[in-house]
């Protein structure tokens, strides 16, 4: 029976992890319809951003409890910023070009993206470990868990409840899903589309590198984190249906617990878990599970 | 008129995405100009190691400030006896550096580049054992004399016999086999272990031996939960979970760089390896990193006798000093590993050149190299297995302390390289299956 809750409990922090690295690249993609390859270097760019900010916090000997506020506020600023460059700069030019194009678009940015990582902050690792340790430990079921990732189920929880609550309670957010629904009709009556998806990419960009802040405390930070987490949030968001905040919730979930089973019933499986959860979802809803087929306009 | 459904345009869409994601692999190289054709007296040499990527930080860019530094000093002739001399065999040496991120297919790519447009003399290089691997049959193929340096599996000499293939540091086995000796040296009573293991072959291997040298040493240990996640997973959570479940006195892992430190971080959170001994057969890297966050009595290994466990010498004082000066930090062991490559390959030419009397041609550099007994800043190198193409060292462990503020090993064990190493011409796998049979570890 411990062993089960134990098994919730794993599954449940990595989930919540995943679910907050899948909300911004399912978010821009129900708005804009583009596939933001280079999420996971958004994801980077907050996990550098916050480790630099801790390194210079703590060797200035401030008060450690504010540190969180100082790390995370320099990922959510550094991933609004990438992503304002990059609407700006190139996206905004691209507009109404087919799907496709705009995946390779955006793989052409995380490969830039990597490179000017690269340039910014080096190839050394970076550490950004006392957040981490700070809120201390829990027994629990017999065996030590962090509070830190009972934090990070908290954050998973605030992120879809705001999430919710915005697209859903809000004048902008009923702006936002009329654009979901249809962006052409939207525009007929009156709504500034481009706004939207100017919005939209600024705060998917900045929810990725949040992301990345707030896992940078438990990782040595060194090029090519983004890379592996981008093709994580990918699974998750397919699963749940491209574009459905709820449904990447609900594929983190999956995922989160079928990898927690994995390592604790059978490890040797678990490098392939998640893309088997994937591949299954897939065959029965080639859509993922939560948005429906719809007839393709012509 | 025609209406496809939605769902058939995202099987389209998802084609394409995953063919984007198969392509995320092979992201990120970083090449060199090439120089022109080498001039008399210069003895042009490729260098091959992560320059980016996850492996950068902790391997490849400390073993290219060695090299750096290192071919600096023979260029002047400025290294401690016997590589007091300028030059490889009198030749300058001038390198072509190369980032080994990108995956074999890459790296072969590279490779014949090298090779057959920049004309490089020799190569030294490789981390990773998938390279090693992929880079091994063409060495032999392009006939150009190759050192690896660093990666770690045994199978490259036991699988095949090479020419032109060389390798300065020692293979996985003896990092695991020495592992299993000095926990049970350190506690004869041992009753179970568990391990935690990247999931691919240099993770896989090294589980292997390390488990069977266990099992052939104190045959009642028990082994509980054997992990292996992902390659560059970050988030060991789960894994930690069941770690702590089991119990196990022992948790091997021979994590290295980002993994490695992300795990001890991990682990550090959550006290695992303050109610159990973690033995980190890589883990001299992050020693000085990591500082205070790595675990009293945490069993640390550096792939041979480096780092902090480098012997006192001439060559070990030099590397130390130079390395601390311009660079700021010690050298771990990626760095002693090219430093030696780069004194194997020198004293070989060297040796070459004394006996032909002019300047060597590579069969006489080869035959000078093969089976030859150097100096290295980790102390005498004896190419002792696969013919004479295969390093064998001394091994050491000992116990992270970092009490007084200064982090240090303590308890430390040395196993000689006839202690930890399989005779010439037995693979590392029956070698331990059979008793680790003519074991000398006196």
């Amino acid at each position: 029976m411990d062993t089960l809750l134990v098994i919730l409990i794993d599954g449940i922090v990595y989930s919540s992890w995943l679910f907050i690295v899948a909300a911004g690249l399912t978010l821009v993609y129900g708005v804009m319809k583009i596939l933001n390859m280079a999420h996971g270097s958004l994801y980077a760019i907050g996990a550098y951003s916050a480790a630099s900010m801790v390194g210079w916090y703590f060797t200035n000997g401030y008060v450690p409890w504010a540190s969180y506020l100082v790390f995370l506020a320099a990922a959510i600023l550094a991933g609004a910023f990438a992503g304002l460059l990059i609407e700006r700069g190139l996206l905004r030019v691209m507009y109404g070009r087919d799907e496709v194009v705009m995946i390779l678009v955006t793989y052409g940015v995380l490969l830039i993206l990597e490179d000017v990582i690269k340039l910014l902050w080096g190839v050394e690792a970076y550490f950004a470990y006392q957040p981490y340790s700070l809120v201390g430990r829990t027994k629990l079921l017999g065996i030590t868990f962090a509070n830190y990732d009972f934090v990070l189920i908290a954050a998973a929880v605030v992120i879809g409840a705001m999430l919710w609550a915005g697209l859903n309670r809000t004048i902008q957010g009923k702006l936002l899903r009329a654009v979901i629904h249809d962006r052409d009709i939207s525009m007929a009556m009156g709504i500034n589309v481009k706004r939207t998806f100017f919005v939209t990419f600024v705060l998917g960009s900045a929810l990725g590198a949040l992301a990345g802040g707030l896992t940078a405390p438990a990782l040595s930070v060194v090029p090519g984190i983004g890379i592996e987490v981008g093709i994580l949030a990918f699974a998750v968001v397919v699963i749940g249906g491209l574009g459905s905040v709820g449904g990447a919730a609900v594929g983190a979930l999956m995922v989160g617990i079928a990898r927690a089973i994995a390592v604790h019933t059978y490890p040797q499986v678990e490098l392939f878990v998640i893309y088997g959860v994937m591949a299954m979802v897939l065959v029965v809803r080639p859509q993922g599970l939560f948005v429906s087929t719809v007839a393709r306009k012509i | 008129m025609s209406q496809d459904s939605q769902p058939r345009k995202n099987s389209r869409f998802h084609l394409t995405v995953f063919a984007l994601i198969a392509m995320l692999t092979a992201v990120l190289s970083v090449g060199t100009p090439a120089p022109a054709q080498a001039e008399d007296g210069t003895f042009k040499l490729g260098l091959v190691t992560f320059l980016s990527g996850g492996a950068a930080g902790p391997f490849g860019v400390p073993a290219r400030n060695a090299a750096e530094l290192v071919i600096e000093a023979i260029n002047k002739g400025t290294l401690p006896a016997p590589y007091n001399s300028i030059g490889i065999a009198g030749q300058a040496i001038e390198p072509i550096i190369i980032d080994e991120a990108g995956g074999g297919t890459k790296q072969v790519g590279e490779y014949r580049n090298l090779i057959q447009r920049k004309n490089v003399d020799a190569v030294i290089g490789y981390i990773s054992s998938g390279d090693c691997m992929a880079i091994a049959p063409v060495v032999e193929e392009l006939e150009t004399l190759t050192v690896f340096f660093d990666c770690g599996t045994p199978r490259i000499f036991e699988d095949n016999k090479y020419k032109y293939l060389f390798r300065t540091g020692p293979t996985s086995t003896m990092d695991n086999v020495a592992a299993a000796r000095y926990v049970l040296d350190i506690n004869p009573d041992l009753k179970s272990v568990s391990g935690i293991n990247q999931n691919y072959s240099f993770g896989k291997d090294s589980w292997a031996d390390f488990k069977g040298s266990i099992q052939t040493l104190k045959p009642s240990v028990e082994f509980k939960t054997e992990q292996f996640p992902k390659i560059y997973a970050g988030q060991y959570g789960a894994e930690v979970s069941s770690l702590m479940l089991e119990k196990a006195e022992v948790i091997h892992s021979s994590f290295w760089g980002g993994d490695m430190e992300g795990l001890v971080l991990q682990g550090a959170a959550r006290g695992l390896f303050d109610d159990f001994t973690g033995v980190f057969t890589c883990g001299e890297t992050g020693m000085f990193r990591l500082a205070d966050q790595i675990a009293e009595g945490t069993i640390l290994g550096a792939r041979g006798p480096f780092g902090v466990y480098a012997p006192k010498s001439p060559l070990n004082d030099w590397l130390r000093k130079n390395f601390m000066a311009r660079y700021g930090t010690p050298p771990t062991y990626p760095a002693y590993k090219m430093a030696q490559a780069l004194m194997g390959l020198k004293a070989a030419a060297d040796k070459a050149a004394a006996t032909a009397g002019k300047k060597p041609t590579q069969d006489e550099i080869i035959a000078a190299f093969t089976g030859l007994e150097f100096e290295g800043p980790g102390g005498t190198v004896k190419m002792a297995l696969g013919n004479g193409h295969q390093a064998v060292q001394d091994m050491y462990y000992g116990q992270y302390s970092n009490k007084n503020g200064k982090p240090t090993m303590t308890n430390v064990k040395r196993y000689p390289a006839d202690c930890v190493n399989p005779p010439d011409g037995v693979t590392s796998t029956e070698w331990i299956k059979n008793g680790l049979k003519q074991a000398s570890c006196k």
